[in-house]
């Protein structure tokens, strides 16, 4: 049950390399191994649910030996994520890539880039991680640069360096947290490091991993390289990327830094919090500033990276809960955002808010579309955002730290301001007289870009709503990662 | 023997972070490169250079004759080694192919460059693709 | 760039490559050796052949298309990990036959699972080597 989804992906990798000039064939395996994929993540929510924390040893290798694969609430509710993403983006790729991309593969490196993720959210061993990580980021390497494209090429070296350094980094701390400990096992370095005194080398070690996990999440001071290289690739290699790579790097610090690390070691909470208020602002001032859709759409992805990490500053049930929530719909609703940017720029040729306009007369339902997620991602109630920041501020106001909370709203305020300029920009105003004239969309390739945009805004609504039964599942995840002795005995068998 | 390699990782490690802010790209991978293998070696001084057997139980015993060698921080700098290989392969292909696109491995050379393409719009996502 | 002693020697290095290659890949899971150093020997042989007498020849001389040999790599590694699911156990568990075959020694999975290695590794490399040597 816990190897079905690297088992998915990785068969349909290995299937659409067999059949690597037959486009059809690896199209029609990409989506449905994207839609089992998310069949399978139900089915494990529906069975962590009803069992708590379950494991699975690769190789019948016992625990703290061989690696372990988890699933919690949070894994698995991520992987149900993984699972629609990947089924709105491998369909929206239907009609958004072109044919020379596919045959350099397109599809089964989509397929690899979902089995790393997969594995990232699943494994129980830090070095396993490393190796997730990897496998992650070379599909990822291929995926920005296909094509070819010269600015693709530049976004990718930024891309490859900063991933390159982080990997390094993150070697290294697992390295010497295997000097110190003598296991790599993350519910038995959870034990180990209790008894150990958190001075000398345990917080230089945490204050390594925290460094690489933030390079890859893209939090400040290290995400220079996300607005530099996520405005080149197609916009269906960014929605992945957005959605999933840099919650990948989320998730492993919010697993990281409940689970192995007390937050203690790194004096971890004003630093948490500072990095999370200064990721927030920076980036939403540098989407301010942005006249290009899609690199605003990166800075933008940056700034609510910061909210993210905020749930971990602060360190609660009801943060952790907003954040998981915020991490869902922030999923969603910033997918939806550049799947539609996506569209425009097919329509019109061009994402800089300039030369753009008047597109609310001839597509209202693409405006909607685009208004829907961006007045969530901003926070506006009733839609999801809204939901997630409330839990983050409520939990931020209980704690003490008002800073922490006026920056929050602050950046609210600013994300409002810029989508909805964007929005005016794109949509409402009157179209230049220098704009392209509109290309034609056959129909059912107006379907095929328009569905999972639809879905996914629907989806975000909804989740607005009706946020009850989401956000109690949210709470008992972030109650289960704080308490993690349930976490610890899945995985060892005994509490010692 | 560990200060030693403390020396040899320090020095690999600067010359790897060197490497890397030169502006030549090729210099670049190198310097990661370096930065790999400095991890590696690092990894394998942590799991404590002892001259140990390796740790094969015998047949009749439960635990193996003392001193063992740890074969995991082996295994793991295999990992990474291996890891490693694939994706500096991967790197050198992609510079190869910047070096065809842009005519150079000046960093600074591509990025001005580009900058007078932004400035000239994105009319590239329209075209290239038909039905 | 061609060399007649390269081109020469090549000739003979081949086959000797391939056959020490196939030594390394079977003693692999008992002693030094194994997928992974197996398949860097047969992409090193071809790599000579490749230098010394061109991309195209290279690529005529491997007869398959480097991609098929990654898919087929991980297409075995995936099935040996499978196995063990028909009998009841967890994923990629080792599976030993009790017979100790001839030259192999006991076979069992994981020999299976470098032999997928063993394909992948070659054909990675390969795959890497050409994109390279293209003119």
């Amino acid at each position: 049950m816990l190897f079905l989804p690297l088992l998915i992906p990785l068969a349909t990798a290995i299937a659409g390399l067999l059949a690597w000039n037959r486009r059809k064939l690896q199209r029609l395996l990409g989506v449905c191994s994207s839609a089992a994929l998310l069949i399978v993540g139900l089915m494990l929510l529906a069975t962590v649910q009803q069992q708590g924390v379950i494991s699975a040893q690769a190789g019948n290798w016992p625990a703290p030996f061989g690696i372990t694969l988890v699933a919690d609430l949070l894994s698995s509710l991520l992987i149900v994520a993984t699972g629609l993403m990947g089924l709105c983006v491998t369909v929206y790729s239907l009609a958004d890539t072109d044919t020379r991309q596919e045959s350099l593969g397109y599809h089964p490196l989509l397929q690899v880039l979902l089995l790393g993720i997969c594995g990232s959210f699943l494994t129980g061993d830090l070095f396993n991680l490393y190796v997730w990580f990897e496998v992650m980021l070379i599909a990822s390497f291929v995926l920005l640069a296909l094509g070819g494209q010269r600015e693709q090429m530049e976004g990718a070296i930024k891309y490859v360096a900063l991933n390159l350094i982080a990997s390094a980094l993150l070697l290294a701390g697992i390295g010497l947290l295997y000097g110190v400990t003598g296991t790599l096992n993350m519910a038995h370095l959870a034990i180990r490091l209790q008894s150990m005194p958190h001075t000398g080398t345990i917080p230089v070690i945490a204050a390594l991993l925290f460094c690489a996990f933030s390079i890859k999440a893209a939090v400040f001071p290290f995400y220079f390289w996300l607005p530099a290289s996520y405005h080149t690739p197609p916009i269906a290699v960014i929605t992945i990327f957005s959605a999933l790579l840099s919650k990948v790097g989320i998730y492993v610090l919010i697993r990281v830094f409940t689970l192995i690390f007390p937050q203690e070691t790194l004096a971890g909470q004003p630093l948490i919090l500072a990095a999370a208020g200064l990721t927030m602002l920076l980036g939403a001032l540098g989407a301010v500033a942005q006249p290009e859709l899609r690199r605003m759409l990166a800075f933008c992805v940056v700034s609510q990276i910061g909210y993210l990490l905020m749930g971990l500053g602060l360190f609660t049930a009801l943060a952790l809960s907003g954040s998981i929530f915020f991490m869902l719909h922030i999923m969603a609703a910033k997918s939806a955002l550049f799947l539609t940017t996506g569209v425009v720029a097919r329509l019109t040729g061009s994402s800089s808010l300039a030369e753009l306009g008047g597109l609310y007369r001839r597509y209202p339902l693409l405006a909607a579309l685009f208004l829907v997620p961006a007045l969530s991602v901003a926070g506006i109630p009733p839609l999801s955002g809204f939901w997630g920041k409330l839990a983050l501020i409520q939990a931020g106001l209980q704690s003490g730290q008002y800073l922490m909370v006026a920056v929050a709203l602050g950046v609210s305020v600013l994300t409002l301001y810029y989508l909805t300029n964007a929005w005016i920009h794109i949509y409402w105003k009157p179209a230049p007289e220098t704009a392209a004239k509109l290309q034609y969309l056959p129909p059912h390739r107006r379907h095929q870009l328009l569905a999972p945009t639809l879905l996914l805004a629907l989806f975000s609504l909804v989740l607005g709503l009706l946020p009850e039964p989401l956000f109690r599942l949210c709470h008992s995840a972030a109650e289960q990662i704080l308490n993690p002795s349930s976490y610890i005995t899945a995985v060892l068998g005994t509490l010692p | 023997m560990e200060p030693v390699l403390a020396v040899v990782i320090g020095g690999l490690y600067a010359a790897g972070m060197y490497l890397m802010v030169r502006r030549s790209i090729v210099k670049m991978i190198f310097g990661l490169a370096l930065l790999g293998n400095a991890a590696n070696l690092l990894i394998f001084t942590v799991g404590r250079l002892t001259r140990g057997r390796p740790p094969h139980i015998p047949l009749d015993a439960t635990l193996p004759s003392l001193p063992v060698a740890d074969p995991v921080p082996q295994a793991l700098i295999l990992t990474a080694i291996v890891i490693g290989f694939g994706v500096q392969a991967f790197a050198l292909v992609l510079i190869k192919r910047v070096y065809q696109t842009v005519g150079s491995d000046d960093q600074d050379v591509m990025v001005t460059e580009n900058q007078g393409l932004a400035t000239r719009g994105t009319g590239r996502e329209g075209q290239g693709d038909e039905v | 760039m061609h060399s007649v002693i390269l081109a020469t020697a090549i000739r003979l290095l081949l086959p000797l490559m391939l056959l020490f290659s196939l030594f390394l890949l079977l003693r692999g899971h008992n002693e030094p050796g194994g997928g992974f150093v197996g398949g860097l020997v047969v992409a090193a042989a071809f790599a000579l052949y490749t230098l010394a007498h061109g991309e195209k020849e290279g690529r005529r001389m491997l007869r398959v298309d480097p991609l098929r040999l990654v898919a087929s790599g991980l297409l075995v590694a995936l099935v040996s990990g499978l196995l063990p699911l028909l009998v009841g156990l967890p994923f990629l568990t080792a599976l030993w036959s009790s017979v100790p075959a001839p030259v192999i020694g006991h076979a069992g999975t994981p020999l299976l699972f470098d032999l997928g290695v063993y394909l992948l590794v070659a054909g990675m490399s390969l795959l890497i080597i050409f994109t390279l040597m293209e003119e």
